[in-house]
């Protein structure tokens, strides 16, 4: 692994709704091989600051540059917009995201949802992309559903099947947005599983979450947000055992 | 039951017509639906501006006026503008294309609302799956929301097309020789009008009842993989 390349760069990123700043400066490093817990309570800017990284909303202001290359924005009437869209699309393309509701499209099976953009995007041919997918469903232990359509399959397999939707790409980095938060308790664990397989293969992730557990075990770092900045930071053996802010303890004691 | 005299074969024909006014109508009535909602639904205000006018316009306007606007003022307009242009030709327009133009624009203008609805349907997480994972808006159009708006819209889609065919007789008035002018043809050579508007009449009513059991079937093909309630 070569543990100092920057697989993703965001710095002192800006993003307001109308009048109210949900993002005030938020930076963030991620080298290849780094899984990066993001903490923080309800409407502090965790989905807002993911969907920034792949420009589901556009920052007001602040860069991300994702294996190195910068999102090249422009501005436009006293904001800004992205200067390329096919740069974006490609960057997206390496960007795979997990989304709490899992968002599995629905008139497709299984492995045509896996499918569906290493071919239609990455252009990959269909034989190709076809193996490819069989073999990624077997390892997120959906072997025996790939032919199911999504609203056949429980919450688990459901978002087990997003992630591997997202894997087919072979993303430079994953976001996974609060990836269990939508599951009835005893489906938690399996979808945990697979995120922690991921992890332990060495892939680049961001993972907004509420499983503390789950942070503490599986991260290189650990990111609370507390109303669109970064309240503590560091490694989980540093900020498990000792918190230099209060919120942060408190969030902890509320969440355990 | 119905002696038609030899005159059944000219009502087949006309029957044969009618469908094939009212799908050509409906096709375009769809293309227009989509564009319409594709407009009213954008950010940009001069298509949001567009759809209104042409969905406000179409249904303040009769719809037999609407075909003779289209029939006579078309050819009168193209004229206009030819000699203005120094050219001198006679546009004759061919009843079935002024037939299919009315027809089409006039349920375009319901398809909007209906297309509208369905747009909106689409659960807005499968979009941004789609964009998400780096399709264009194009392509996540034509492969995430074009395949799922169907569900939605079907059945608004089967009315109008119920309702559509029947429209359709309208454009007898300007001589397309459709089922209902056929049966009129037929009526006057054989002073039958029972025989023939009850005949004609039944005909368009097998349309209907067919139709009917045609969308529970496209319904059921569009509603694949949703798990019904
Ligand atoms: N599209 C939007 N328009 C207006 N306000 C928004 C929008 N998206 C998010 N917000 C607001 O921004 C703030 C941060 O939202 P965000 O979803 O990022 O929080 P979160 O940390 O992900 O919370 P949760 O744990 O509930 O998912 C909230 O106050 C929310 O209401
Ligand atoms: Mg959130």
């Amino acid at each position: 692994m070569g543990a100092e390349t920057v697989a993703l760069e965001v710095r002192d990123l800006h993003k307001s709704f109308g009048s109210m700043e949900v993002l005030k400066g938020v930076s963030l490093t991620a080298r290849e091989g780094d899984v990066i817990s993001m903490l923080g309570s309800s409407g502090s800017g965790k989905s807002t600051f993911l969907r920034c990284i792949n420009l589901l909303e556009i920052p007001n202001a602040g860069e991300v540059r994702v294996g190195g290359e910068l999102i090249r924005m422009r501005p436009k009437n006293g904001r800004q917009e992205p200067a390329d869209r096919r740069q974006v699309d490609r960057i997206r393309a390496s960007l795979g995201m997990v989304f709490q509701q899992f968002n599995l499209w629905s008139h497709m099976t299984v492995l045509g949802n896996v499918m569906e953009a290493p071919v239609h995007v990455l252009k990959h041919p269909r034989a190709e992309a076809e193996a490819r997918a069989r073999e990624i469903l077997e390892k997120v232990g959906l072997g025996d559903r790939m032919d199911y359509y999504p609203s056949h399959l429980s919450g688990g397999q459901q978002q087990r099947a997003a992630i591997a939707r997202a894997l087919a790409m072979e993303p430079k980095v994953m976001l996974f947005d609060e990836p269990t938060s939508a599951l009835d308790p005893e489906l938690v664990g399996e979808v945990l599983r697979v995120i922690r397989e991921l992890a332990d293969e060495g892939r680049t992730m961001i993972v907004v979450t509420h499983e503390v557990g789950f942070a503490r075990e599986v991260s290189s770092n650990v990111i609370f947000l507390h109303e669109g900045m970064i309240e503590e930071e560091g490694p989980p053996a540093e900020v498990f055992t000792r918190q230099k802010s209060e919120r942060f303890r408190q969030f902890l004691a509320s969440n355990l | 039951m119905f002696d038609l005299q030899g005159y059944g074969w000219m009502l087949w024909d006309g029957l044969q017509m009618t469908l094939l006014v009212g799908l050509c109508s409906l096709v375009l009535a769809i293309l227009m639906g989509l564009i319409g909602a594709w407009g009213k639904l954008s950010e940009n205000r001069v298509a949001r501006a567009a759809a209104a006018t042409y969905t406000t316009v179409i249904r303040g306007i009769p719809e037999l006026l609407l075909l003779l606007i289209i029939f006579y003022g078309t050819p009168t307009l193209i004229q206009g503008i030819a000699e203005d242009l120094g050219y001198d030709i006679i546009v004759d327009f061919n009843p079935f294309i002024a037939g299919v133009l009315t027809i089409g624009f006039i349920y375009g203008a319901f398809a909007t609302e209906v297309f509208r609805g369905a747009f909106i349907a689409v659960p807005p997480g499968q979009m941004e799956a789609a964009r998400a994972i780096g399709m264009s808006s194009v392509l996540a159009f034509r492969r995430v929301m074009l395949p799922q708006i169907w569900r939605f819209a079907l059945p608004g889609l089967g009315n109008i097309w119920m309702v559509l065919i029947k429209a359709t007789a309208l454009i007898s008035v300007i001589q397309l020789e459709e089922l209902m002018r056929k049966s009129f043809i037929a009526m006057g050579a054989t002073k039958l009008p029972f025989t023939f508007f009850f005949t004609a009449a039944l005909m368009y009513l097998a349309i209907t009842v067919i139709s009917m059991l045609g969308q529970q079937r496209i319904e059921r093909w569009a509603n694949r993989g949703i798990r019904r309630a």
